[in-house]
């Protein structure tokens, strides 16, 4: 009888000190939200432990929760509908944010730039680099070269490749992705110009069975290192290690997943430009509405070597590497023919990466197997 | 005595108390699982009661995420009637969503009416998505085909189409690293119902609704519908044209999921894209399994299903649990919603045996 009314009154003491302390935390967060803490809300299309473009983003979210004077708040999983703005507006009304990070492409246009207008004294900041000249001033938009470090993954590839079969699983034909698959494929070729680079598109960010699928039939073709561009590069880093080919990673670092397989990859620094972009914040500067950059920038980086690559593939990229710090590398320099024997950019022309012509890449360059359409 | 009978054939009064008990259990069980989580429940469902209806904003929230469920369950719903599992809610949507753009967008170019316009694309897409769920229902009655796959399977055929039209033929040039047709305009846009942030498919799903249950359950129509659900053999026999009610249902309700997919584009996206792809075709099944079929009780559970959903996003944000925390939600609802069924006619077994006993006796003497 005793314990169970001590148990009864201890749950209901529980129960009261939980409501009264929800009350005064949540009270006091409204008071410190205006006066001192800045609150950020990232938003993710996907799980942020995908291993890939989220876990990416989740990272840089991390890195920021660490800072003094800011909450975070996340939310994963928000698919690029009405959702998305009912997410935003969310954050906004009920956890008083006002900085937000929507990190998919997809969340930009028609739902970014439809709150904006609406909520002036919130900062939109977009993964992707859409804005244009006249658009929401309180919208920011930003991306990476990241064609970099997968040209220097290119070349690491190249060295260790005993085939000279490279393979290369893709979601769709869109520009930013025919620039990685170039930028690899010219890597790899920079070093053994007799290379190839088989491609298959997958037809969507994430579609774990065919991705597999495609790691498999591209093993079964004898090409031994493998590199991708989808949301989650997981199963296909997975897939390839218990085949025993070679793996450069993609988003975030999959070392972990194949630590016999795995020799460098592109990732994305988004600790490096949250933490940047929310100093800028609470400094009062302006935020810039357009952020580009490369490895130079820090705004892309590159794994760290796994033991499969050897110390020539090392000097040979890190040379390069040094280049592009330096600000003097240019891939996309002519003559470079597609695949279909098409010269596409003449020999004397160079395309920086800033090259606006580069944005609406339509063609594969030669070497590489597959087509766009 | 009257009353005791009236209870034991699933009288208004059951058919709100079995529902109630079964969200009740469902509750209790998810309580369970958040406490093994080690999140206090009573939280949880406050700050679930703060994100679905608890302020102004939360209750449009939910009733938006409620508008595309209202007409995809439909979808499911209405060839339920007839004893058909449609699960192809998503294509219907999809293909509703591309057709209404490809009719709008040259009388966009023509500088057409607003309301012509948006009437033709509401047309357009309603063709297109019962055109579409009614081939499965084609498929079924001349060829025996079972239409839950077969509609399943006509969805991933949509979904195919939808990409290679909008990655080729109608895809708009400047569009480049996501893939879309062409934008109808700001000016065509459906806009939001006035006073409220809502778009104007939650008017149109409640009005579907509303007239569909009128048609199933109050018209000669919908009986000889039923009549074909309980067993078309029967109904063949007494004259009845199966085959025109079986394609007249399945267009009804891929109309219903083809209007969601030009609400999709026309109030939200303002063109297709991948973007249509976002679900709630699949929502809908789940909403429609929870109604127990039945069109305006799709009202109340999309509602439900939208507030739970609304309120996910505070869950993850406020009390650092996964997205899959209400997705285990809808499951456990989902699961003890259909257990529940049982109960129809046992909960008041012992009043029935006991009224029939009593029923029994003075009729035979």
């Amino acid at each position: 009888m005793t314990s169970s009314a001590i148990n009864r009154r201890s749950l209901l003491k529980g129960a009261t000190a939980f409501g009264i302390g929800g009350a005064l935390s949540s009270g006091l967060r409204f008071g410190t939200a205006r006066a001192a803490t800045l609150t950020i809300g990232f938003i993710y299309v996907g799980p942020r432990d995908d291993y890939g473009y989220n876990q990416s983003h989740a990272e840089g979210a991390a890195a920021v929760k660490k800072m003094a004077g800011v909450k975070v708040v996340e939310e994963e999983k928000v698919p690029e509908t009405i959702d998305v703005e009912k997410t935003m507006e969310s954050m906004i009304n009920l956890d008083g944010a006002s900085l937000l990070f929507p990190t998919s492409f997809g969340y930009y246009d028609p739902h970014i730039l439809k709150l904006a207008p609406k909520y002036k004294d919130v900062t939109f900041l977009h993964c992707g680099g859409l804005w244009k000249e006249g658009g929401p001033a309180n919208v920011g938009s930003y991306f990476g070269y990241i064609d970099e470090a997968q040209y220097l993954s290119g070349i690491v590839a190249a060295y260790t490749s005993k085939t000279k079969k490279m393979g290369f699983v893709a979601a769709k034909p869109i520009p930013q992705v025919l620039r990685n698959i170039n930028s690899f494929t010219l890597g790899a070729r920079s070093v053994d110009p007799t290379i190839t680079t088989q491609v298959i598109f997958t037809g969507d960010w994430s579609m774990p069975v065919k991705e597999a699928e495609a790691t498999n039939s591209l093993a079964d073709q004898g090409i031994d290192v493998i590199t991708c561009h989808v949301d989650s590069p997981k199963v296909l880093v997975e897939t390839a290690e218990t085949r025993g080919m070679f793996v450069c990673g993609y988003h975030a670092s999959q070392a972990a997943l194949a630590p016999k397989g795995y020799l460098t990859g592109a990732e994305w620094n988004w600790e490096k430009v949250y933490t940047d972009y929310v100093t800028m914040i609470q400094k009062g500067e302006k935020v810039p509405n357009m952020l580009r950059g490369g490895l130079k920038e820090g705004i892309v980086k590159r794994s760290a070597y796994g033991a499969p690559v050897s110390d020539e593939a090392r000097k040979h990229a890190d040379s390069v590497y040094d280049k592009f710090m330096a600000g003097d590398f240019v891939i996309y320099k002519g003559p470079i023919k597609s695949n279909t024997g098409k010269m596409v950019i003449d020999s004397g022309v160079s395309q920086g990466q800033t090259d606006i012509a580069l944005e609406s890449m339509d063609y594969l360059v030669e070497g590489v197997v597959g087509s766009t359409s | 005595m009257r009353i005791v009978a009236k209870m034991a054939t699933g009288g208004p009064v059951e058919v709100l108390l079995v529902p109630l008990i079964a969200i009740l259990a469902s509750a209790l069980l998810f309580a369970g699982f958040v406490a093994l989580a080690g999140v206090n429940p009573l939280e949880v469902y406050a700050l679930m009661y703060k994100g679905a209806f608890g302020t102004w904003f939360s209750l449009q929230n939910t009733l938006q995420r409620a508008a595309p469920l209202l007409l995809t369950a439909l979808c499911t719903a209405l060839p339920a009637q007839m004893g058909m599992v449609i699960i192809g809610a998503e294509g219907a949507l999809v293909m509703g969503g591309l057709v209404a753009v490809a009719a709008g967008l040259p009388l966009v170019g023509m500088g057409a009416p607003v309301f012509l316009t948006q009437l033709v694309m509401a047309l357009a897409g309603m063709i297109a998505g019962g055109l579409f769920v009614a081939l499965a229902g084609a498929l079924r009655h001349w060829r025996g085909v079972n239409e839950t796959i077969a509609s399943l399977l006509l969805s991933y055929i949509a979904i195919a189409v939808m990409n290679q039209m909008v990655e080729g033929p109608m895809r708009d040039p400047a569009s480049l690293n996501k893939p879309s047709t062409g934008a109808i305009g700001d000016v065509y846009m459906i806009g939001t119902i006035p006073g409220m942030d809502v778009h104007w498919g939650l008017v149109f799903g409640l009005i579907f609704c509303v007239l569909t249950w009128l048609l199933m359950f109050h018209t000669s129509f919908g009986f000889a519908a039923r009549i074909v659900g309980g067993n078309a053999r029967t109904a063949k026999l007494v004259g009845l044209p199966v085959g025109f009610l079986v394609l007249a249902v399945t267009f009804l309700g891929g109309a219903a999921a083809g209007l969601a997919g030009m609400v999709e584009v026309a109030a939200v996206q303002g063109r297709a894209n991948a973007s249509l792809v976002a679900g709630y075709g699949t929502g809908g099944i789940l909403v429609a399994f929870l109604a127990r079929q039945n069109p305006i009780a799709v009202i109340p559970v999309a509602v439900l299903l939208g507030g739970i959903a609304a309120s996910g996003g505070l869950l993850q944000r406020r009390l650092d649990l996964p997205d899959a925390t209400v997705l285990v939600l809808q499951g456990i609802l989902f699961v003890v919603l259909l257990a529940s069924e049982m109960l129809y006619g046992r909960l008041a077994v012992p009043r029935l045996s006991l009224a029939s006993f009593l029923r029994l006796r003075p009729q035979r003497s």
